[in-house]
């Protein structure tokens, strides 16, 4: 493990909590024009602007504190696939509806916990971002868990489905709860947030909404580890940076 | 899914919203919704995203029984010649100020 200054640690946990939103609002962003109905594409809509949002306050922050004159822009479009530090729970397709839901529905539930925690944070400006962002988690929150419900306890189909979008990303929800050297190297100070103790209450949070749901909670604790701890991502990444980043790739500094 | 199969599956809902405190509820559209709660979500998403409201009222439009625009004469015209209904015949003494 490679020993990380403060300032590069506190520019590297800003850029990956931003990340985390980024990649999960772009993946979000790829329901437009998709979308069951013009309600639902708001919706999703909202939230993917919401999630993007947090990303550019972080990479702001993160760039400032890093002190060479780059911007947010730069940590979005100009960072290759190993720099990004995001859950790989946020990169996960968006599939059918119920995969899109139970990838919000399991990512808000932390985001809760997380920002809740982060509004706490020694870092003023970290602590700032935190409470502003956890106004717009608590809803994308409640809005997956209603659709959760809707769709578990709904019909026969439906209930399967979600079920299976469950199981299936379930494994890529261990990630979460572990801390990366950024992470580690700011606990002490009290600027980051000590993830592990966030664990708990997820899975309160889960078990209470899947039992509305009627769905099972998935057992299997075996997880997939690498994009939060050192940029190893899965097979859908590139895909991803290579639509988002084209054009500042293909026109170097171009504006509009 | 095609703009019919959606009104099959999901019921309309009319929307007021109340722009601020004070203020009453107005109607300013309607959303398709399954279910009370997702049509009070729909709502949030696609009226308020421009900080148009502190309250929303979603009903379903089925419950809502409104007039005919054919009964218009016979409902509103006869009030048209009443204008003893408005209160504007009465000396309003000084002292009581400015109603």
């Amino acid at each position: 493990m490679t020993t990380l200054s403060q300032q590069d640690a506190l520019v590297q946990y800003a850029a990956q909590i931003g990340d985390n939103g980024l990649i999960i609002g772009h993946r979000m962003s790829e329901w437009c024009f998709r979308a069951p109905s013009i309600e639902m594409e708001m919706a999703l809509m909202n939230c993917a602007l919401d999630l993007i949002g947090q990303a550019r306050a972080l990479y702001s922050y993160a760039a400032k504190t890093d002190g060479k004159g780059k911007t947010e822009d730069d940590f979005a479009y100009l960072r290759d696939e190993k720099d990004f530090r995001n859950a790989l729970l946020t990169e996960m397709p968006n599939g059918d509806w119920g995969d899109t839901i139970v990838r919000l529905f399991l990512m808000s539930a932390y985001n809760k916990l997380f920002f809740t925690a982060l509004g706490q944070s020694k870092d003023a400006d970290l602590a700032a971002i935190g409470v502003k962002s956890l106004k717009e988690v608590t809803y994308h929150l409640r809005f997956s868990s209603e659709w959760l419900i809707r769709l578990g306890d709904g019909t026969e189909e439906s209930h399967q489905r979600v079920q299976n979008s469950l199981d299936h990303l379930w494994a890529y929800t261990g990630e979460l709860f572990l801390m990366n050297d950024a992470e580690n190297a700011l606990l002490d100070d009290g600027i980051s947030v000590d993830v592990t103790a966030l664990k708990a209450d997820w899975n309160l949070i889960v078990a209470d909404v899947l039992g509305q749901a009627t769905l099972t909670l998935p057992t299997n604790n075996w997880a997939h580890l690498g994009g939060k701890a050192e940029g190893r991502h899965t097979e859908h990444f590139g895909y991803i940076i290579s639509d988002m980043q084209y054009m500042q790739r293909r026109y170097p500094g171009c504006e509009w | 899914m095609t703009e019919q199969d959606t009104d099959q599956a999901w019921p309309l809902w009319e929307v007021f919203i109340r722009s601020k405190a004070g203020l009453d509820h107005k109607h300013c559209g309607s959303v398709h919704a399954s279910d009370s709660e997702m049509a009070l979500e729909s709502a949030r998403d696609v009226y308020t995203r421009r900080s148009e409201g502190i309250s929303i009222w979603v009903v379903p439009s089925n419950s809502i029984t409104a007039s005919k625009p054919d009964d218009k004469e016979s409902l509103f015209e006869p009030a048209d010649d009443k204008i003893y209904r408005h209160p504007t015949f009465y000396d309003i003494p000084k002292g009581a100020g400015k109603m």
